[in-house]
C-alpha cells in the first residue's frame, strides 16, 4: 500500500513536468496544427543555461542560499529560451506555413539536430552533475516520502499550469490565441495581429520549458545535450492523450501519464514474471500513445479527430 | 525534367539513353578498382553508401510514394540485421539447448533463404505498424513511427534476460559472412590474374541487389499500385472515392517500403559481421528521412542522389575537417562528427526553405503534398 503511494506520488512529480512541457506542444498546435519538434531542444537549452547560471553564481558567492540561485538560474534561462524559440518560430515556421505538411516537420527536425549540436560545442559532450540545492531530508507523507525537490516542482507546476489557464481565459492576449486557434483569417479581420500571437504563443511554451528543464536538471541532478528528447517526446505523448490543442487536457494528459509510467515501471516485472523489468520504462509512453491513437484519436478531452492532422 | 528524361531509366528509347545506361554501369563497375587505389576502407565507403542508397529507395515507396513520413524506418533494418545475425551465428545455439540439439554444427543460413525471409519478416513488422496507424496523417504518423522504432530499439536492448535472444547491448558478433554457391565473400575472389578483396565482392553484391531495388522503384512508380499511392499522397479521400482500397494499399506501402529495410538490414549484419543497437538510434531513422527529402521525395534519381550525398559529404568531411582547419585556422575547432551533425541540420533547413521540393523534384511537384 504504502509502496502503492509512493509510486503514485512520484507518478505526479513526473508528470506534472510533463504536463508543463505537454502545455508548450498544444498551444502551438492549438494554434497551428503544428507539432513543434524543437521545443524538447528549447528545455534542453534552458537546462543547460540554468546549469551554467547556477554553477557561475555558486562559484562566485559560495555563500548564496540554494533557492536563491535557482530563482536566479529560471529568471535568466527564461528569457533566453523565449528568445531562442522566437527565433526559431520566425526561421523554421514562419515561412513555411503555406508549405507542403511534411516542409516544417523537416525543419524542425533539423533546427533540433543543430541546436543538439551547438550545444554539445558549447556545453560539451559529457554529461554534468545539477547540484543539490535544496535540503535532502524527505518529508513524510502518509507511509509514502516526498523530497523537498519533489514537493518543489509540483507546486511550481501547479502554480504555472494554474497561471497559463487563467491567462488564456481571461486576457486580451489569451482571447486573441483563442480567436487566432479558432480560425486565423477571421481573426485577423478583427483585427488580431496573428503574427504576433504566433509569435508569443511560442514564446509562452518556451517559459514554460526553461522552467520545465530546470525542474528536470534538478530531478535527475543531471544536464546533457541530448536531455531533451525524452521528455519532449512524452509530454508530446501527454498532449495527444489529454486531447491536442486542448489546454486541461494538457495538464491532465501529463499527470497521467507520470502515473502510468511510475506504475507501469513499479509492476512491470511483477505482472510478466519477471520477464520485462522497470528498463522498459519508456516503453509505456509509446504504448499509450499508440493506444490512445487507435481508440480515442480525439484523446481524453479534445475534440478534433486525429485525422485532420 | 522531360518526360523521356523520366523514361529513359526503364525503356532507353533513344541510342544516347543507352549510351549513358552502359556508361553509367561500367562506372559502377570499375569504380571499386579506382577506389582500392586509395585503400579498402574507401570501397567500403561505397559499399556503404550502396547500402543508404537502398534503404533510402526503401523509405522512398513510404514517404515518396504513399506520403506516409515514415521517422521509425530504422526498426526495419534493425529486424532484418538481428534476422540475420541470430540465424548464420552461434549466437542462439550458445544460449539455447534444444536449439543446439536440433543444430549440431550451429545455425548457418543460406542467403537464399534470408534475403527473402528478412524481406517477408520484415514486411511483417510493416503491417504490423501500419494497422495501428492507418488512420493517421502527418505528424501523428511520424511519432508514432518514431515510437515504434524506439520500441523496437528498447526491446533489442534489453531482450538479454531471463532468455537471451539479443545479446543486449553488447550486440551478436561472429555472424557468417555470405557465401554464394559456395564461394565466400570474406576471401578474395582469384579470377586468373585478377584478385578481388572482400569489400569489392560485397560492394557487386550490393550493387546487384541496389540495381534491383532501383528497378523495382522505377517499375512501381507506374505501376498500378504506384498509381494508387500517389492518388493517396494527392488526396486520400479523393483516393478513396475512386474506388482505391485505402487500407490495403497503404498496408501494401509499409510493407514494400519495410521488406526493403529488412533485405538492407541482413546485408548490413553479414558485411559488418557484428550487430548491437547502437547501429539502429534514431538518428539512423532521419537520415534516411533527410536523404529521401533532401534528393526529392518519390523521385528515384533524387533519392539515390540524396543518399549518396549525403553518406559521401560526411564521409569526406570525416577524412578532410580537422586538415582543412588546420591549415586555415591553425586549430582544430570543431570534430568532424560535430561538424557532420551541423551541416546535415542546417541543410535539411535550408533546403526545405529554399527547395522544399527536394534537390530533384519529381515530376508534377507543384501538386499539394
Amino acid at each position: 500500500m504504502e509502496i502503492l503511494l509512493q509510486q503514485i506520488l512520484n507518478g505526479l512529480v513526473l508528470g506534472s513536468v510533463y504536463a508543463l512541457i505537454a502545455l508548450g506542444y498544444t498551444m502551438v498546435y492549438g494554434i497551428l496544427q503544428l507539432i513543434n519538434f524543437t521545443h524538447g531542444e528549447v528545455l534542453m537549452v534552458g537546462a543547460m543555461v540554468c546549469m551554467t547560471v547556477v554553477a557561475a553564481l555558486h562559484a562566485a558567492f559560495p555563500s548564496l542560499p540554494g533557492p536563491l540561485l535557482l530563482v536566479a538560474a529560471a529568471i535568466i534561462a527564461i528569457p533566453v529560451c523565449m528568445a531562442l524559440s522566437a527565433a526559431i518560430e520566425r526561421i523554421a515556421y514562419r515561412p513555411l506555413r503555406n508549405a507542403p505538411r511534411l516542409a516544417p516537420l523537416i525543419t524542425a527536425i533539423g533546427l533540433s539536430i543543430v541546436l543538439q549540436t551547438l550545444a554539445m560545442l558549447i556545453w560539451g559532450p559529457n554529461p554534468m552533475v545539477f547540484p543539490d540545492l535544496l535540503p535532502t531530508d524527505p518529508i513524510q507523507i502518509g507511509g509514502a516520502f516526498l523530497a523537498p525537490k519533489q514537493l518543489l516542482i509540483l507546486v511550481t507546476a501547479a502554480v504555472l499550469m494554474a497561471g497559463l489557464i487563467t491567462m488564456v481565459q481571461f486576457s486580451r492576449l489569451g482571447r486573441a490565441m483563442r480567436a487566432v486557434s479558432e480560425n486565423p483569417k477571421m481573426a485577423m479581420l478583427m483585427g488580431v495581429n496573428a503574427d504576433r500571437v504566433i509569435a508569443l504563443t511560442f514564446m509562452i511554451g518556451a517559459a514554460l520549458a526553461a522552467v520545465a528543464g530546470l525542474l528536470v536538471a534538478m530531478n535527475y541532478n543531471i544536464v546533457q545535450f541530448t536531455m531533451g528528447f525524452i521528455p519532449g517526446l512524452k509530454a508530446f505523448t501527454a498532449a495527444v492523450l489529454g486531447g491536442i490543442g486542448n489546454i486541461p487536457g494538457a495538464v491532465l494528459g501529463g499527470l497521467l501519464l507520470g502515473v502510468i509510467e511510475s506504475l507501469g515501471a513499479g509492476y512491470i516485472g511483477d505482472l510478466t514474471g519477471g520477464f520485462l523489468g522497470s528498463h522498459y520504462q519508456d516503453i509505456f509512453a509509446f504504448a499509450v500513445l499508440i493506444v490512445v491513437l487507435i481508440f480515442r484519436p480525439s484523446g481524453l478531452l479534445g475534440e478534433r479527430v486525429a485525422d485532420r492532422a | 525534367m522531360t518526360p523521356q528524361g523520366n523514361r529513359s531509366l526503364t525503356t532507353p528509347g533513344s541510342r544516347q539513353a543507352l549510351l549513358a545506361t552502359v556508361l553509367i554501369g561500367l562506372a559502377l563497375v570499375l569504380l571499386p578498382f579506382a577506389a582500392a587505389e586509395f585503400g579498402n576502407a574507401w570501397v567500403r565507403i561505397l559499399a556503404f553508401a550502396l547500402l543508404y542508397v537502398m534503404l533510402a529507395l526503401g523509405l522512398n515507396i513510404v514517404v515518396g510514394y504513399a506520403g506516409l513520413l515514415d521517422l521509425g524506418y530504422v526498426a526495419f533494418y534493425a529486424v532484418g540485421a538481428y534476422l540475420y545475425a541470430l540465424l548464420a551465428s552461434p549466437h542462439l545455439a550458445e544460449n539455447f539447448e534444444w536449439i543446439a540439439q536440433t543444430f549440431p554444427d550451429g545455425l548457418h543460413s543460406s542467403i537464399w533463404f534470408v534475403i527473402p525471409l528478412s524481406a517477408v519478416v520484415a514486411a511483417g513488422f510493416g503491417v504490423l505498424l501500419g494497422f495501428p496507424v492507418l488512420r493517421l496523417r502527418g505528424d501523428y504518423l511520424a511519432i508514432v513511427t518514431l515510437g515504434f522504432g524506439e520500441i523496437i530499439r528498447i526491446f533489442m536492448n534489453n531482450l538479454n534476460a531471463p532468455a537471451n535472444i539479443t545479446n543486449g547491448p553488447q550486440g551478436i558478433t561472429n555472424i557468417d559472412p555470405i557465401s554464394i554457391a559456395g564461394v565466400s565473400l570474406a576471401q578474395p575472389l582469384q579470377i586468373g590474374e585478377l584478385s578481388l578483396p572482400s569489400v569489392q565482392l560485397y560492394y557487386y553484391l550490393f550493387l546487384v541487389l541496389t540495381l534491383l531495388v532501383v528497378l523495382v522503384s522505377v517499375r512501381l512508380q507506374s505501376s498500378r499500385v504506384g498509381r494508387a499511392w500517389m492518388a493517396i499522397r494527392e488526396d486520400e479521400i479523393a483516393a478513396k472515392a475512386m474506388g482505391i482500397n485505402t487500407r490495403n494499399i497503404k498496408l501494401l506501402a509499409f510493407a514494400m517500403g519495410a521488406s526493403f529495410g529488412g533485405v538492407s538490414g541482413a546485408m548490413f549484419s553479414a558485411f559488418q559481421g557484428f550487430v548491437s543497437p547502437e547501429s539502429f538510434v534514431l538518428m539512423e531513422s532521419i537520415v534516411i528521412v533527410a536523404m529521401v527529402v533532401l534528393g526529392g521525395m518519390g523521385n528515384v534519381k533524387g533519392v539515390v542522389l540524396g543518399a549518396v550525398l549525403l553518406y559521401a559529404i560526411p564521409e569526406a568531411l570525416r577524412h578532410l575537417a580537422k586538415p582543412i582547419q588546420l591549415q586555415l585556422l591553425g586549430h582544430e575547432y570543431i570534430a568532424p562528427e560535430a561538424l557532420r551533425m551541423l551541416l546535415f541540420g542546417l541543410s535539411m533547413v535550408l533546403i526545405m526553405l529554399y527547395r522544399p521540393h527536394g534537390l530533384i523534384p519529381r515530376h508534377h511537384a507543384g501538386g499539394r503534398t
